[in-house]
C-alpha cells in the first residue's frame, strides 16, 4: 500500500474518533482542504503519523483544543471583495432601512473582519443602533479574538484600500486606534454585535433574520453539508431577506435556488421571495 | 484474452488529468499551448495561473474565445470533465477532491501565492497518481517545483517548459532543480507531445535534462 492510501485512512478514523468523543463533526468537510489543514497541523505539533497524534487527541482536550484552531480558522480581511461590500451598500442596505430594527446572522465570521465590516458599512448609513449582529462561529478561540477587535497594524493598509475601494464615506484611521504593531477597532463598532459560537454542522438556525452572510465557509464543506447549511439559513431568513454567499458560490443547482432571487449577479448577493 | 490484457495495460497507465502552473508571460503561453490543442482532446486541464486578487474573470473568456477546447473558470464543485479547462479563479485555491470534483479554498498562500501551483499539484496527485501530467511553465518565482515533485514521487510524468524558452525562466528551473523531470520542451513542441503521450502513454523517449532524485 502506497504511503498516502495509509494518510488517508488515518484522516478517516481520526474524523471519526474526533466525531465520538468531542461532538465536532468534520466528516463532511471536502477532503482536498482538510487533509491540508491537517497535515499542517500535524507538522507543526511534532508527532510524526495521525496514528500516533490520535492516542493523545482522544485522551487530551488540549491537544484537540489545538487541533480543532488548526483546522478550523479561516482567514479574511476587512472589506474582503470590496464590490460586494459597496453593493450591499448600494442594493441591500436601502431595503434594510425601511425595517425599524434588522437583524443580522453572520455565519462563520472567525476572526470578526467582516463582521466589523459590516458594521462600519450600516453605522455610515445611519443605521447604528438599529441593527443587532449575530457573528458566530465553530472556534471559541477565534470568537474571542473577534470579540476583542484588535488587528495587526500591518494589514490596516490594505484594509483601508478595500475601504475605500467598498465606497467608504470616512477616514478608515476614524476606525482604530493604534498602539504598537496592533491596531484596536473603536467600541462604537463592537456595541451592536453578538459574537456566540455555532457549528454548521449540528446547531439550528436563528429566527427571523433580516440578512444572512456567510461567505467562503461552505467552499470547505461537502455537498450534503452545504445543503444542510443552506436550509439552516433558509428557515432563518425573513421573506425579502438577503443571503449573501462568497463570489464563487452559488444557489445554482441548489435545490432552495428559486425561491430566492440574485440582485447583484456576480457578487452573489440573493433575495428571499415573497411567498 | 489479448483484447483485454492490453486494455487493462492501457488502463493502468492511461492519463486522466493535465495540471498546469504558470505565472509570469503565462497569458501568452497559456494562449499558445491550449490554442493548438484540439477540441477532441480527451483530458481535462487544470490551470493555476498567478492573477491579482482583485483581477475579474477576463481571462477565461479569453482563452475560450482563441481555444478549441472549452476553458471557464472553476467554480466550486465543478465536476471535472473531459476536454474541458478550469482556471483557478483570482484569490482562491483551487483543489481536486477525491470523488473527481473540484474544491475551492480561501486558505493563506502558499509559496506566497493564492491561487498556489503546488496546492493544485499537490490535491491533484494524490487523486490522480500515475495518472496525472504535470507541467510548469514561464514564471519568476518557485511556486510549482514542490508540487511538481509531489506528482513525480505519485508516479506521475512531469513536463517543464525550457527555461530558455520561457518568458521568465526562474519557475521552470526551480521545478527542474526539485525533481528529476520527464520532458523539458519549448512551448511550440508541447501540445504536440501531449497528444503523444494522452495517444500511447509511456511510448515515448524521455529527455533527462532534469537531475536525478
Amino acid at each position: 500500500m502506497k504511503t498516502d492510501d495509509v494518510e488517508d485512512v488515518e484522516i478517516h478514523l481520526l474524523l471519526e474518533g474526533v466525531q465520538r468523543i468531542y461532538g465536532y463533526d468534520f466528516r463532511d468537510y471536502a477532503d482536498a482542504s482538510i487533509k491540508r489543514r491537517l497535515t499542517h497541523w500535524l507538522a507543526e505539533s511534532g508527532f510524526e503519523t495521525f496514528s500516533q497524534a490520535q492516542a493523545q487527541l482522544l485522551r487530551s482536550r488540549s491537544v484537540f483544543e489545538s487541533l480543532l484552531r488548526g483546522i478550523t480558522v479561516n482567514v479574511t480581511e476587512m472589506f474582503r471583495d470590496p464590490a460586494f461590500f459597496r453593493a450591499v451598500r448600494e442594493q441591500v442596505v436601502p431595503f434594510l432601512k425601511t425595517y425599524p430594527f434588522v437583524k443580522i446572522w453572520h455565519a462563520g465570521c472567525a476572526t470578526g473582519e467582516e463582521a466589523y465590516s459590516m458594521a462600519i458599512l450600516l453605522n455610515e448609513e445611519g443605521m447604528a443602533g438599529r441593527y443587532r449582529m449575530y457573528a458566530t462561529d465553530i472556534n471559541e478561540a477565534v470568537l474571542q479574538k473577534a470579540s476583542e477587535g484588535v488587528m495587526p497594524i500591518a494589514e490596516m493598509q490594505r484594509c483601508t484600500r478595500n475601504y475605500q475601494k467598498a465606497g467608504g464615506r470616512a477616514s478608515f484611521a476614524d476606525y482604530y486606534t493604534a498602539r504598537y504593531d496592533r491596531a484596536m477597532l473603536t467600541a462604537a463598532l463592537k456595541k451592536d454585535i453578538v459574537f456566540a459560537p455555532h457549528n454548521l454542522a449540528v446547531d439550528g438556525e436563528f429566527g427571523e433574520m433580516n440578512l444572512v452572510l456567510c461567505r467562503n465557509v461552505m467552499i470547505y464543506f461537502k455537498p450534503a453539508l452545504k445543503e444542510r447549511c443552506l436550509r439552516l439559513f433558509d428557515s432563518s431568513l425573513l421573506p425579502g431577506g438577503f443571503l449573501c454567499l462568497g463570489l464563487k458560490e452559488t444557489l445554482e443547482r441548489r435545490k432552495m435556488g428559486d425561491r430566492y432571487e440574485e440582485l447583484a449577479a456576480p457578487l452573489r448577493i440573493y433575495r428571499k421571495r415573497y411567498g | 484474452m489479448d483484447s483485454v490484457d492490453s486494455a487493462s495495460a492501457a488502463g493502468a497507465h492511461a492519463f486522466r488529468a493535465v495540471a498546469i502552473g504558470v505565472s509570469t508571460g503565462g497569458v501568452h503561453a497559456l494562449q499558445k499551448l491550449l490554442g493548438e490543442l484540439p477540441a477532441t482532446f480527451p483530458l481535462p486541464i487544470l490551470i493555476v495561473q498567478h492573477i491579482s486578487a482583485d483581477a475579474d474573470s477576463g481571462l477565461a473568456k479569453l482563452l475560450n474565445d482563441r481555444c478549441a477546447l472549452r476553458v471557464k473558470e472553476a467554480d466550486e464543485q465543478d465536476e471535472i470533465l473531459p476536454g474541458t479547462v478550469y482556471l483557478a479563479p483570482p484569490n482562491y485555491h483551487l483543489l481536486v477532491e477525491c470523488d473527481g470534483f473540484l474544491a475551492l479554498s480561501a486558505d493563506p498562500y502558499v509559496s506566497f501565492a493564492r491561487p498556489s501551483v503546488d496546492v493544485l499539484f499537490e490535491s491533484a496527485a494524490a487523486v490522480f497518481g500515475p495518472g496525472l501530467i504535470g507541467i510548469v511553465l514561464t514564471g519568476a518565482n518557485f511556486d510549482g517545483s514542490r508540487g511538481l515533485k509531489t506528482i513525480k514521487q505519485r508516479g506521475g510524468v512531469a513536463i517543464v517548459q525550457d527555461p530558455a524558452d520561457a518568458e521568465a525562466r526562474q519557475m521552470p528551473q526551480a521545478a527542474m532543480a526539485a525533481t528529476r523531470v520527464d520532458y523539458v520542451v519549448a512551448l511550440a513542441g508541447m501540445a504536440a507531445l501531449l497528444q503523444q503521450l494522452v495517444a500511447r502513454p509511456g511510448t515515448i523517449p524521455r529527455d533527462k535534462n532534469g537531475r536525478d532524485d
